[in-house]
């Protein structure tokens, strides 16, 4: 039979999700394997290395850079506050003397014979990581974090952005080709996972972000718009550290595509289970898709039959098309005929011929998307 | 060892492809090609899969055996396997650099060329005078990452204060590479060597650092490929390591991998060196472009990242603005309906054109990433040959301008195209009016394109050191460039002066290879193609008043001209030609232009 490899976004029921917590220094892992735990709780904490403050004592002091070191009152490695005295001149008879003043708290960190400069670091900034889902730790990396391990609904969207997330489940709308309006998000909504079908507007992102709505997740929304949410054009698919508060996750594009069936339907019918949610998107090489984890509460016997091999497209298989001009349209591969075709652009490409309602499609294969469905 | 089959990929950021070449009767050519999407994505995360995909494309349209299981069979043995399987990719991503000088407009230009010449991105520079204080210049490390950094400044033997202090910032900065949390950053210190100790006191137990050559070891010259050389190792050693699979595939190839810029630029070179042209080569990717020149004798290359057609597109409708994107458009568009259309390649990087509609976007989109990586290269061209460059003094106080003088479009001999959008345009007219459209070619230029975008297997082919290997596939890969590679599209011939709407700015003899004569003339806003082989054409060019074909003002040329699979153009729309303001002639003006060199099946029955 023949066969075609293409990605696709996973939009799975049942499946054993791992999400790994890795902190971005080595430092602490607060969690054993086999501990539950919930989304909210720290797992792994570390410091970051303290801003630091360059003083030019040198120059403060009108003096040659080597001879800085001698000037010196307080000791490399040693604790300073804001305002203690960091160097001082012996000055004319013990007059005329000149001082500098350390700018911050923080431990004076080197002395430079060369530049003159004083090196001080301020305190070690905490960071903290913590579970994003309900789950078990089913790993621990020493030292760096762990892996989380749920049985859950796993959906991943075409892009996103806003980071992580979390809230109870809200499908706002009864069809998946309804757009999410404005006027259906309301204060009831803060703080929850909202879900539209093909569309949201500017306005009604805005108001989401208004109300404090966790998320967004909608089948398309312009890219023209995005403009207004980042504060820039976005020349390249790499998001996820914007500070919206609402993050956004789009499942299948930009414009008005009503949302893939088999996710709507799944989301509708986990409606109102808790929910956590990455809008993070990075579209080159270590792709990072934006995703939707709706974990179930029971964490005991874990499917591990549930990493699957990966077949790609075969006759049979229910493909997504994810380019105009039949974008969005879901159907079966009927055929994968092995000669080049030309297409309507004259373009000569692979192709497969795809059934969409009843009637047959010859589509170029990297056009298609293969839907996941187990 | 005389080599009767090699297989050859390339890996890059959107597709990977594939070639089989064999020895058959007494020459080698090209059997045929595969492709298939590179894999780094979820759920393959393997860029090996992407190469197995390919190659067993080329194995279904060659009906011989490559694979055996996931493993390609080498040598070959009766009609099954290869002799030799070689790659390159440019599947990591980019190489994300920070570079450091001195003064900004002096070493920190000279890092930020060294830097781009070795297909970087330049994240930021900074410099002892960029008016930014210390903690704003830790701030700017620390929230950067950058993959790389490269730091500079100070002539050999000069003063080490400046380009210390800026030591002493990174140290402070103490920045940790984007990619994983174990190894250090590789930094690269190539400033004064009377600084180096110190230098190393510095930075050398926090960092992964190399000390090279200085880049600025006097002030008038320039010494950039000791630091290029180092870069290009690291990123190899760091960066495409992180590319999924990629250990793997060097275990498969017989042969170094090569990055892709790097192999293309080796044929360009090979072509101007040949034939004793100027050459400008460019490699429109998914996620970058890469421009190379030859003039006078000295190559030259830049890689403008994030100017794609895939990865980057969105970038390129935010560099070059909708308004200039949609000037190419030869329809009527809602502006949010094309910004849409745009974004959703970028997400979904592997799509192809099906309708003729979203082939002439893309190519709109195109003539823009073209232009504007042209504009930075010529910003960014160098005169080096080889290792060095001189300048005077005078020059070096005005280095923003340097490297521009070499780019002369009037002494342009070939314009080569490579990449997907134009090798693999339906139509080699499109490519052809792609290329005259972006680079403004100025009097008599030959242009020419990648026929399958096989350039970069080519390159490395014809790079290969060992010894019992070199010789066989370097002849290989010549005899398959210029049978198999190299489609010759015509010759462009587009005089420049001040001209007013139909005048008369070209007057042409023809004497055809095939004994009959032809007379033409071009008038101020026209475009005529006319078909001719590539075989000698003795043309005789007379520009009207005012106008240059090459010789000067006025003045006459005798010459003889190529065809090629599109024939010989006359572009007489002045340089740099703007199109109508208005909208409806702005689309009439471009279906003409279309039509007249059939460049759309829209215009056939004309």
């Amino acid at each position: 039979m023949s066969h075609a490899y293409t990605p696709g976004l996973k939009v799975l029921e049942n499946t054993s999700v791992e999400k790994e917590r890795r902190l971005p220094l080595k430092g602490e892992v607060l969690v054993d394997k086999g501990t539950d735990v919930t989304p909210d709780q720290i797992v792994a904490r570390t410091h970051l290395p303290g801003n630091v403050k360059m003083v030019n004592v040198a120059n403060l002091l009108n003096v040659d850079a080597q001879d800085v070191p001698e000037f010196m009152l307080i000791d490399i490695g040693k604790n300073v506050s804001e305002g203690d005295l960091l160097a001082e001149t012996k000055g004319l008879f013990g007059l005329f003397k000149s001082e500098v003043k350390s700018p911050v708290d923080g431990i004076l960190e080197s002395v430079s014979h060369i530049t003159g400069q004083v090196v001080i670091r301020e305190a070690p900034i905490p960071v903290e990581v913590d579970a994003y889902i309900n789950g078990n730790v089913s790993e621990v990396m020493d030292k760096e974090g762990v892996i989380i391990t749920s049985n859950a609904v796993f959906i991943q969207g075409i892009f996103g952005m806003g980071g992580e997330n979390r809230g109870d489940l809200s499908v706002l709308v009864a069809n998946r080709e309804d757009e999410l309006n404005e006027d259906m998000i309301t204060t009831d909504n803060k703080g929850s996972i909202i879900v539209g079908g093909s569309h949201i507007s500017l306005n009604a992102y805005k108001k989401a972000i208004s109300m404090g709505v966790s998320a967004v997740v909608v089948g398309g929304y312009n890219y023209h718009d995005l403009k207004d949410i980042l504060g820039y054009t976005l020349g390249v698919a790499i998001t996820g550290s914007e500070d919206i508060g609402t993050s956004l996750i789009i499942t299948e594009g930009y414009g008005k595509i009503p949302m893939g069936a088999r996710s709507f339907d799944i989301l509708k019918r986990h409606n109102g289970r808790f929910t956590s949610v990455n809008g993070a998107t990075q579209i080159r090489a270590g792709v990072i898709r934006p995703e939707i984890v709706i974990p179930f509460n029971d964490v005991d016997g874990l499917d591990s039959a549930l990493k699957k091999n990966e077949t790609g497209i075969t006759e049979g298989s229910l493909v997504r098309v994810i380019r105009a001009p039949y974008f969005g349209h879901i159907g079966t591969v009927a055929s994968l005929p092995r000669e080049l075709q030309k297409m309507e652009s004259e373009t000569m490409v692979r192709v497969a011929e795809v059934k969409i309602n009843d009637l047959n499609f010859v589509i170029p294969r990297a056009n298609l998307e293969r839907v996941e469905t187990v | 060892m005389e080599l009767k089959s090699i297989l050859a990929t390339d890996c890059g950021s959107t597709t990977t492809k594939a070639i089989l070449i064999e020895f058959v009767d007494g020459e080698y050519r090209l059997r045929c090609r595969g492709e298939a999407p590179t894999t780094v994505e979820a759920p393959f995360e393997d860029v090996t899969r992407g190469v197995l995909n390919a190659v067993m494309e080329v194995e279904e349209l060659s009906s011989r055996k490559l694979l055996d299981g996931e493993k390609i069979i080498t040598p070959h043995n009766n009609n099954e396997g290869v002799d030799i399987y070689v790659s390159t990719s440019s599947a990591g991503g980019g190489l994300q650099m920070m570079v450091a000088g001195v003064v900004k407009s002096m070493s920190g230009e000279s890092a930020e060329r060294a830097a781009l010449g070795a297909g970087s991105i330049v994240m930021d520079v900074l410099a002892s005078n960029d008016g930014r204080k210390p903690h704003e210049k830790i701030t700017r490390i620390r929230q950067l990452r950058p993959d790389m950094i490269l730091l500079s400044g100070g002539v050999d033997g000069g003063t080490t204060k400046h380009v210390i202090e800026l030591a002493e910032i990174l140290k402070a900065a103490n920045p940790q590479p984007r990619l994983g949390s174990d190894y250090k950053l590789p930094v690269i210190y190539a400033g004064n060597n009377k600084a180096s100790d110190e230098i190393t006191k510095t930075l050398g137990e926090q960092t992964d650092l190399t000390i090279v050559e200085n880049i600025r070891p006097v002030l008038e010259r320039e010494n950039l490929n000791p630091s290029r050389d180092i870069i290009h190792d690291l990123f190899m050693e760091h960066v495409m390591q992180q590319a999924p699979g990629y250990n793997k595939l060097m275990s498969w190839t017989d042969a170094p991998i090569m990055p892709t810029p790097g192999a293309v630029g080796s044929l360009i070179e090979m072509i101007a060196a040949e034939e004793n042209i100027s050459v400008v080569g460019v490699d429109i990717g998914g996620a970058t472009t890469d421009i190379f020149s030859v003039f006078q004798n000295q190559f030259n290359r830049t890689v403008s990242a994030n100017l794609g057609m895939s990865y980057s597109i969105c970038n390129v409708l935010a560099e070059a603005s909708l308004k200039n994107v949609l000037r190419w458009v030869p329809f009527d568009i809602d502006e949010k309906e094309l910004t849409n259309r745009i974004g959703n390649k970028m997400i979904r990087p592997t799509t192809v054109p099906q309708s003729m509609e979203e082939l002439k976007i893309e190519q709109a989109i195109a003539r823009e990433a073209l232009r504007l990586s042209f504009i930075q290269h010529k910003a960014f061209a160098v005169n080096l040959k080889g290792v060095q460059k001189e300048r005077t003094i005078s020059d070096a106080f005005e280095q923003s301008d340097s490297g521009l003088s070499l780019v002369d479009m009037m002494e342009l001999d070939l314009l080569v195209g490579s990449g997907g959008v134009l090798s693999h345009a339906p139509r080699r007219e499109q490519a052809a009016r792609m290329l005259i459209d972006s680079f403004l070619p100025e009097g008599i230029t030959q242009l020419a394109v990648d026929s399958i975008f096989m350039m970069p297997q080519l390159g490395v082919l014809a790079n290969i050191d060992q010894k019992n290997l070199a010789e066989s596939a370097r002849k290989a890969a010549l005899e398959v460039f210029n049978k198999d590679c190299l489609i010759r599209l015509g010759t462009c011939i587009a005089p420049i002066g001040k001209s007013n709407p139909g005048d008369m700015i070209l007057s042409v003899s023809l004497d055809m290879a095939d004994g009959s004569d032809q007379q033409i003339e071009l008038h101020q806003g026209e475009l005529l193609s006319i078909p001719a082989e590539y075989e000698p054409i003795m043309a005789k060019l007379m520009p009207g008043k005012g106008m240059d074909v090459g010789a000067g003002k006025n003045e006459e040329i005798n010459t003889t001209l190529y065809g090629g699979v599109v024939g010989l153009v006359f572009d007489g729309r002045g340089r740099p030609f703007n199109l109508p303001s208005e909208n409806d002639k702005r689309i009439d003006s471009l279906n003409v232009w279309s039509n007249a060199i059939n460049e759309y099946p829209d215009g056939d029955e004309k």
